[in-house]
């Protein structure tokens, strides 16, 4: 490998531990909180909404890195709006016209991709100021980050209130997927909580706590290893 | 300052352009799917709530607009789609609402036979509650399902109630309002069919909805 592409691909490492991991867009920038609590009562919600958003954060990305050229500073949010909200429409569109059981499911949150801050987050921090194809990329890796918390989570809260996992998938995936649907338990009503709002809002602080503690003792590790040459980062941006 | 202005302002109207020819130009490519999904949408929907013996006509295509506050729980114009075999009318599909659900209006779709027997009964939408209000859906529960078959029997009927209420439905652990709700509804629905059944052959037809 030369020095370039061994360059290229620590890049692009880091770019997916950022996204996946250090960076992640529901633990760490807590972005786009709606959609996250909201939506996610099933793990069959949660996929359908993460790959809505990751989509269309791939999609803006990749528009806002090809015309960074050519905006100027002044105007650039509106821009970036503008961009993002196109691209929402189309996304809501072609769902609604090839994905129509999942489009019926997302509802509403579909249009509200619009206002989640990790796609203009991400216009702001990665896409303005690197080249396509790595602001793709970002988007990507952003957007499953996003996706494999809000699954996650949604699987969480659906195990919790209602005793199955994927309960509904073939409206996602297909008539096939109709076997997906674990039942660990039936429920009468389950623990309620975990499906109503403060339900998410216990989870979600859950996760962050955990994925706080691994940091925690991975950094402890690495200290010890390092034996204080440098200090362990935690957090970047 | 002035020249920064209007080349500011040029590219800002052109990636406006630029961004709606975008929406146009999807728009136009999903515009007659998205028509036709909700039409496939509603007509299987319209084909699960009557026996399929009992009708011979396209139901989705065969719908008139009332109008009825009082009954069919809102201001608003609703349909009913009527079912035909041959020439004669075998059930009536009606859209209605319950306005008095736990978080707002639930909005039902109501079969009823000829003989003033409930054939099925769906939901279409709501906001109740999560894991409490929510077994008024098919896929939660079959509580729905115990309305197929019934009718009024007098007028008042004393059995169209909750079992709380002295009535033959039963409600949910932890939810009552939701089921009283829905039972009003559909037996709003059947009253409207008693007492409004002129209306229904003058009612005028449908309007594309935009």
């Amino acid at each position: 490998m030369s020095d370039s592409e061994l360059k290229a691909s620590g890049q692009l490492a880091d770019i997916a531990k950022q996204g996946l991991w250090k960076n992640n867009p529901a633990l760490v920038q807590i972005l786009g909180l709606c959609p996250t609590l909201a939506v996610t009562t099933s793990a069959t919600n949660a996929l359908g909404l993460g790959v809505a958003t990751a989509a269309v954060l791939m999609l803006s990305n990749l528009a806002i890195s090809l015309v960074r050229n050519w905006v100027p500073n002044e105007i650039r949010i509106p821009v970036y709006v503008m961009i993002i909200a196109a691209l929402v429409t189309c996304v809501q569109l072609v769902m609604n016209a090839y994905l129509y059981d999942l489009y019926q499911a997302l509802g509403i949150f579909i249009a509200l991709i619009v206002t989640n801050c990790v796609i203009i987050g991400r216009a702001e921090a990665f896409a303005n100021r690197n080249p396509p194809l790595l602001a793709l990329f970002d988007g990507l890796m952003m957007g499953l980050g996003f996706t494999l918390v809000l699954l996650v989570l949604g699987g969480l809260r659906e195990i919790l209130g209602q005793g199955t996992l994927f309960a509904g998938a073939e409206q996602l995936l297909g008539p096939w997927a109709a076997g997906l649907k674990i039942e660990l338990f039936t429920a009468d009503s389950g623990f309620l909580l975990a499906i109503l709002p403060p339900g998410a809002f216990l989870a979600l602080g859950f996760i962050i706590a955990i994925k706080n503690l691994i940091d925690a003792r991975l950094s402890r590790r690495t200290l010890r290893v390092k034996a204080q040459v440098e200090r362990a980062r935690m957090t970047t941006l | 300052m002035f020249h920064s202005m209007t080349k500011n302002g040029v590219r800002l109207a052109l990636f406006a352009l630029g961004c709606t020819a975008l929406v146009a130009v999807t728009d136009h490519f999903t515009r007659e799917r998205i028509a036709g999904q909700s039409q496939k949408q509603l007509q299987q929907t319209l084909g699960e709530l009557l026996p399929a013996q009992l009708y011979d006509n396209d139901l989705s295509a065969s719908c008139v607009q009332l109008r009825l506050p009082e009954l069919l729980g809102d201001d608003l114009p609703h349909p009913v789609y009527i079912a035909r075999k041959g020439e004669t009318v075998t059930g009536y599909i009606i859209e209605s609402v319950a306005p008095q659900g736990y978080s707002g209006a639930i909005r039902l779709l109501t079969a009823v036979t000829t003989d003033g027997k409930i054939s099925r009964v769906q939901v279409l939408a709501h906001r109740e509650t999560p894991g409490l209000g929510d077994k008024i859906e098919r896929s939660k529960s079959n509580w729905i399902d115990s309305f197929t078959g019934q009718a009024l029997m007098g007028d008042p009927d004393p059995r169209w109630a909750v079992r709380k209420d002295g009535g033959m439905f039963d409600s949910f652990t932890g939810a009552t309002i939701t089921p009283r709700a829905v039972v009003k509804g559909v037996q709003n629905v059947l009253l409207l069919l008693q007492q409004h059944a002129q209306e229904l052959t003058q009612a005028p037809a449908c309007q594309e909805t935009p």
